[in-house]
């Protein structure tokens, strides 16, 4: 099988979840005796593609093209499609950024293929490749396979794998090969405009030991109160889910996920937090986590090491009131 | 403007999950369904840009006939006219093949704007905008958090990852996918329900379409997903549990004071 991994980078900076997906392709490639193809995909970035190099894979693509220098889906379908029919790999995968998740069906579908999404790993059992992704916000798993002939495209979760397992090349570097791409520019409908970052953000989450974070059974802004003075007990800092924040009880700023902010606390306090994917993403590397939730089936208490199911009205007091007492 | 909203029906909330039988979806017969969260917001969007601009909006559903509730409520907050594609098994679909499906039943209502939630909270697949864009041959932008519509062109603010943002100009016809949180979704009053009694439904029998169904890909089966970690469960009264929680943390996991 030949294996290709869609790399992303914006502004010749590699986001970081590219060598997550490197390191699935050479452990899929281990067990399924298959090569590793890479591909850097923009304007300007034979430099990466030469860093790319340095990681044992079969060979580098390097797509270039100048209306590949900002992403649009139009544009990186259109160059992905043709590179793809030059290098007829068999399987494609990309990290499942929201840059992957804006074209790849559309590039999934232009190929008249499907594409398997967000997935969190994968298993290889007699000869097929099983994929493993959530569904039900993660409270079931699903195995997934493909149907009918390659091309197969595949993207994996932030953090299913470790990008620091991705292995160098063994004797040197692979070889970097330009392909050609054909791209003019009507085709291109999405006239993308400029990168900005609203406010400041005022709170660094990922600097404090400490997070009590709340979610949808907070119930409303008027019990955030009973949270901050717990945060503040423990020396940390409140957080909130993608709802919370949504809802304006807690400043975006504050929000741990996918869309917020990623951190790794000492201590994760998740208070009513069914722990959706979106927001598991931006917290799963805590060191201890602790959830208070009223549904024992909730999907937090499979990454949390202690767990209390009960009304957080009442533990929550309950904690507040021990810690008080110094106990 | 004439827009088309799909809105999806999924299990409720905080319905309790049974897997079925054959293991490859969940026992339908005993939970409730609602309105996909994220499809609400894209429904609110439409109605905004409808208030707004004028036109008329659309709420398209696919799946069994319990999806027409859906519809109704969407019809009951201010969407003009319901598309019921109706499929009893619809869940069996991939992405593709519901994208073909509700491609090939809306294709002729050439709608000006086509919008859809950021993805659905059963399946999750999230694809269905961006491929219902490829097959009808129109652009799109996903995870949109403001929409100005001048003309033929609209400016969209996109959500990008870790706080960033980023402005496009997009023509219209066009398909877009609708960041969660973008609006507050109105509710139905009872003027509005009384009025979606009015209201017209066309139910299109989704074999009718003349589609192919024919699978990418295939769920083989899905389950209560493997602990990673073993959460360790303190029980007792809430004052009991309270104070194992501390005592665990401080002496056991070291992470309090």
């Amino acid at each position: 099988m030949k294996i290709l991994v869609i790399t992303e980078q914006r502004e010749g900076k590699w986001n970081g979840t590219s060598f997550e997906t490197l390191a699935a392709a050479q452990q899929i490639a281990q067990q399924t005796q298959s090569t590793v193809i890479g591909l850097v995909i923009g304007k300007g970035v034979a430099g990466l593609a030469d860093e790319l190099a340095a990681y044992q894979l079969g060979e580098v693509l390097l797509v270039e093209h100048d209306l590949l220098e900002k992403y649009t889906p139009d544009g990186f379908s259109i160059a992905l499609k043709q590179a793809i029919e030059s290098a007829k790999p068999d399987l494609l995968l990309l990290p499942h950024t929201y840059q992957v998740r804006d074209f790849a069906p559309k590039l999934a579908a232009s190929l008249n293929k499907g594409m398997i999404g967000d997935c969190t790993g994968y298993r290889y059992e007699g000869g097929k490749l099983i994929f493993v992704r959530q569904m039900f916000q993660g409270r079931t798993a699903a195995d997934v396979v493909f149907i009918g002939d390659a091309p197969w495209i595949a993207s994996f979760q932030a953090g299913a794998f470790r990008a620091d397992l991705a292995a160098k090349h063994a004797s040197g570097k692979a070889p970097v090969k330009p392909v050609a791409i054909d791209l003019k520019a009507e085709q291109i409908r999405t006239k993308p405009l400029e990168l900005f970052r609203e406010a400041k953000q005022a709170v660094d989450l990922t600097q404090a030991p400490v997070l009590v974070s709340v979610g949808r059974g907070i119930k409303g802004p008027e019990n955030l109160p009973m949270a901050e003075k717990l945060a503040k007990l423990l020396g940390g800092e409140v957080a909130g889910s993608r709802p919370v924040c949504d809802e304006g009880w807690l400043p975006m700023d504050r929000q741990v996920g996918s869309s917020g902010q990623t951190v790794a606390p000492k201590l994760y306090l998740a208070l009513g937090i069914s722990g959706a994917i979106q927001h598991v993403v931006g917290m799963k590397g805590a060191r201890t986590i602790a959830a208070i939730n009223k549904d024992q089936n909730a999907p937090i208490f499979e990454i949390a090491d202690y767990g209390i199911v009960g009304d957080l009205f009442e533990i929550v007091p309950a904690i507040i009131e021990l810690l008080e007492q110094g106990k | 403007m004439k827009i088309g909203v799909c809105v999806k029906q999924v299990p409720a909330r905080d319905a309790p999950l049974v897997i079925s039988p054959n293991g490859d979806w969940i026992r339908e017969s005993d939970i409730g369904f609602e309105t996909n969260e994220p499809d609400g917001f894209a429904l609110e969007e439409a109605l905004r840009l409808k208030e707004k601009h004028g036109g008329e909006v659309f709420a398209i559903s696919m799946g069994p006939e319990r999806v027409k509730q859906t519809i109704k409520e969407a019809l009951a907050k201010g969407a003009d006219r319901g598309i019921h594609i109706a499929d009893a098994e619809f869940y069996k679909l991939d992405p593709l093949a519901s994208a073909r499906s509700l491609a090939a039943a809306i294709e002729k209502e050439n709608f000006d704007l086509i919008l859809t939630g950021l993805q659905s909270d059963d399946q999750g697949f999230g694809q269905t905008g961006v491929l219902l864009a490829e097959l009808l041959g129109r652009p799109h932008a996903t995870i949109i958090m403001s929409i100005e519509v001048e003309g033929a062109q609209m400016k969209l603010k996109r959500e990008l990852e870790a706080g960033w943002f980023q402005h496009v100009e997009l023509p219209l016809p066009a398909v877009l996918t609708i960041q969660s949180g973008i609006n507050k979704p109105r509710y139905a009053t009872l003027k509005g329900i009384m009025a979606a009694k009015k209201k017209e439904i066309a139910t299109i029998e989704r074999a009718s379409l003349g589609v192919s169904n024919a699978p990418t890909q295939h769920v083989e089966k899905i389950y209560v997903p493997q602990k990673t970690k073993k959460t360790e469960f303190l029980t007792g009264s809430a004052k009991e549990a309270a104070a194992k929680l501390i005592e665990k943390l401080r002496h056991e996991a070291r992470v309090i004071g």
